[in-house]
């Protein structure tokens, strides 16, 4: 079929290297001795963790629980014991640790009840649900929730749901070998996909340089009378970028301020995503394993199902590495990062290793000054001007490079590709952006700290001026009483029939004077209780101004909406 | 003649002018001191007293007239002074005192005895805790300030410097490798 294709600005033709790991079919990766399951694995809240040491689980039983609605569930790999939860390395720049469950399987791989649902019958809510309860994430890069990427947005209609099999990134051939192999359960995900966005049209972008994937999922396509058309793109890093990928099937350019399912009615996924959604809808399969890829300077490239949690060491054996590898790199040659610590497991956002040694990366020769050719603005898909942002980085003008629009940078690395001065420049970009971002951290910290501290003197100021004012008061009383004791002192002796008169006056109801005198005591003992009970209320909300009495409303229904206080209005004061 | 003519166009230039200054001071009235905020906004906040006033308004007020340096406070370190300088357009001084990384004050749940003591000397309200009650600290509101240290009888509050996290981990500024260069070259 023909389509209009766009193109986007820049680019980069890096070798491509995927045929090595492309001759053999994927093959299951065996279970390794200990596996080691990160609760944190995306973008979003930290899964919590509910089991304990000792527990026996079960392949696919929730091991951590969805924190809020950005987060996605972990399961147990495989059925085993729960020997540890504890802080291990994780697959990160940084090589630090977070918490960990680790896992001692028992060999016999055993399933939970698996429960498919069926996603036209129930609501979208429920699958939203099933999807997050399955721990499925985007398998592209960011690991975003899926479920988080499904609602329609209200305001603009969605045109267009684009399926990302680009896979632009030289080396890595999981999704290659995903879609030749797989592909009528990739078209079955993205059939879910299209039932709950509902978009008008559905396309599929896959690079031309992988034919028999084109093959195989427009054979998928037609075999289940779908309306997706399988659309060959332009072999060009980076294609598969989420917004090059609108541009060049659509035309759209999503503007940096926007996101595009909001404001351009374009939603992308992975087809890695849909595999695994499907996996979870039709087959009730939780995301356990995932498609890893394992190349570069080994004896044997190939695609394995690695389940989660098996450490990238022991994994790359399976591949036989030649003796001088020297580190393990995780993602791309060109976004991917030399992994800190080999033994750091496959998560669900691994999408291929591969081995390092001097021959297949030579060590960069050392950093030259810029010289301003301009290489890296015309490479740059998201049209910035890497050399302006660089100097800025390099500077620490932080503000300047935000002017300069350093958060549109995707850090693809064709900047860097590109420089003839060899200038590490997406180093840059990610060293200004976290300064920036700790920044604001500091910022938002700075502001509370002082919002905070000013409530603070305010209320010491109010609790002595009250005090102050009670002091008087009672000072006042207690003159009155005096005054009122010489009074009646001096009316006594100067008046006493006119007082004999009143007293005349009131009891003639009074049959008893002793019954009038226990009434009397009973009446000033309830009097005294009362002033009591009310002198041990908390007198600071009586007498309020409007504007108090507002911001006290507000702040109680910020603690209801924040689930620190029941609505009820008695359980106010409840701390 | 042309000599009361000029003198009364010129009064006549002044009162007008006057006028419109009289009535731009009342229009255009800044409430504050813009300066005071913005030395403020660049200390941070952590209302610890170090420098010697009770609180970084105070000390930014100070520093908008002139009586205080603006290398006193220790947790803006020297960042916050280069900044101050940058404001301000005065010499960069080094710092009066030692950086330190930032830190979080840990109560001893074991040994507080619930005096309040630190409560009331804590500037951001973050202890929270009752008479005879446990005390303890709600670590992100806390600056650092050390303030809930002297007041503790019984000395169950420590300061921690606050661990590298995933979450809070920074990209490294590119650091050039210099290696020397292999003998024979040299030679």
């Amino acid at each position: 079929m023909l389509m209009n294709l766009f193109k986007f600005k820049g680019g980069v033709k890096p070798p491509t290297n995927k045929t090595q790991s492309t001759t053999l079919p994927i093959a299951v990766a065996p279970i390794p001795a200990r596996l080691v399951v990160p609760l944190h694995q995306n973008i979003g809240g930290t899964p919590r963790p509910v089991v304990q040491v000792g527990d026996k689980v079960l392949k696919g039983q929730l091991i951590g629980e969805a924190d809020g609605w950005i987060s996605a569930a972990v399961h147990a790999p495989t059925s085993g014991t729960v020997v540890e939860v504890a802080m291990h390395v994780r697959p990160h720049p940084s090589g630090l640790d977070s918490l960990c469950v680790v896992i001692e399987p028992d060999g016999k791989d055993e399933w939970i009840t698996r429960t498919p649902i069926d996603h036209r019958a129930v609501p979208p809510a429920d699958v939203f649900h099933h999807l997050q309860q399955c721990g499925i994430v985007g398998l592209g890069g960011a690991g975003f929730p899926a479920h988080g990427k499904l609602t329609p947005s209200k305001g603009v209609p969605m045109d267009e749901l684009i399926i990302n099999g680009a896979e632009c990134e030289p080396f890595i051939t999981c999704d290659d070998l995903l879609m030749r192999e797989r592909a009528g359960e990739v078209v079955r995900g993205i059939a879910v996909f299209r039932d709950l966005l509902q978009p008008k049209k559905v396309l599929i972008g896959i690079e031309d340089n992988k034919p028999e994937a084109i093959a195989a999922m427009r054979a998928a396509v037609d075999a289940q009378n779908e309306p997706f058309s399988v659309v060959a793109v332009p072999t060009l890093y980076p294609a598969g970028g989420a917004k090059q990928l609108i541009r060049v099937l659509t035309g759209k350019e999503v503007p940096g301020s926007m996101r595009s399912t909001a404001d351009m009615g374009v939603q992308v996924f992975n087809v890695g995503t849909a595999y695994s959604a499907w996996r979870a809808i039709g087959h009730g399969e939780p995301l356990v394993s995932r498609i890893v890829t394992l190349t570069g300077n080994v004896h044997q490239p190939r695609n394995y199902d690695v389940l989660i949690g098996t450490p990238m060491d022991e994994l790359l054996k399976l591949a036989q590495p030649h003796p001088d590898t020297d580190g393990i790199l995780m993602g791309g040659p060109m976004m991917g990062f030399l992994v800190p610590d080999p033994h750091a497991p496959v998560i669900k956002t691994t999408n291929c290793l591969i081995a390092h040694d001097d021959r297949l990366f030579p060590p960069k020769a050392p950093e030259m000054p810029c010289i301003r050719c301009g290489a890296c603005a015309t490479v740059c898909p998201h049209e910035l001007q890497p050399f302006e942002l660089y100097w800025y980085a390099r500077a620490k003008n932080f503000g300047k490079t935000q002017e300069y629009h350093i958060f549109d940078c995707i850090e693809c690395g064709c900047c860097s590709f590109v420089c003839p001065s060899r200038i590490p420049l997406v180093q840059y970009f990610r060293f200004a952006k976290s300064e920036i971002w700790a920044r604001e951290r500091e910022k938002n910290a700075a502001d509370g700290a002082k919002a905070r501290f000013e409530f603070k003197q305010m209320r010491e100021e109010r609790e002595k001026a009250e005090k102050a004012e009670k002091l008087a008061r009672a000072a006042a009383a207690q003159a009155a009483k005096k005054a009122a004791e010489a009074a009646a002192a001096a009316t006594t002796e100067g008046s006493a029939p006119a007082s004999a008169a009143t007293d005349a006056d009131t009891p003639p109801v009074a049959v008893d004077a002793e019954k009038v005198a226990k009434k009397a005591t009973i009446e000033a003992a309830m009097a005294r209780a009362k002033a009591q009970r009310e002198a041990a209320q908390p007198k600071n909300t009586d007498n309020l101004t409007p504007e108090q009495q507002r911001t006290a409303a507000e702040i109680e229904e910020r603690r209801i909406a924040a689930n620190l206080i029941s609505p009820e209005p008695g359980s106010e004061k409840a701390p | 003649m042309e000599l009361l003519l000029a003198i009364a166009v010129m009064a006549l230039g002044a009162v007008v002018l006057g006028a419109a200054l009289g009535f731009a001071s009342i229009k255009f009235k800044v409430e504050g001191d813009p300066l005071v905020e913005k030395i403020e906004a660049i200390l941070p906040q952590t209302q610890c007293g170090q420098c010697s006033y009770p609180g970084c308004k105070p000390y930014a007020e100070a520093i908008a007239k002139g009586e205080a340096d603006i290398n006193l406070c220790p947790p803006g370190g020297m960042e916050g002074v280069q900044r101050l300088a940058d404001l301000l357009g005065r010499e960069v001084k080094p710092l009066d005192a030692e950086e330190k990384p930032k830190q979080v004050a840990i109560i001893d749940e074991n040994t507080c005895i619930g005096c309040t003591l630190c409560i009331q000397a804590c500037p951001v309200d973050a202890i929270v805790g009752a008479a005879k009650q446990m005390h303890t600290i709600i670590a992100p509101l806390c600056t650092g300030c050390e303030l809930c240290l002297p007041p503790c009888p019984v000395e169950c509050i420590r300061m921690e410097a606050i661990p590298e996290t995933i979450d809070n981990w920074k990209w490294k500024y590119p650091v050039v490798e210099i290696k020397a260069a292999p003998l024979r070259e040299a030679a």
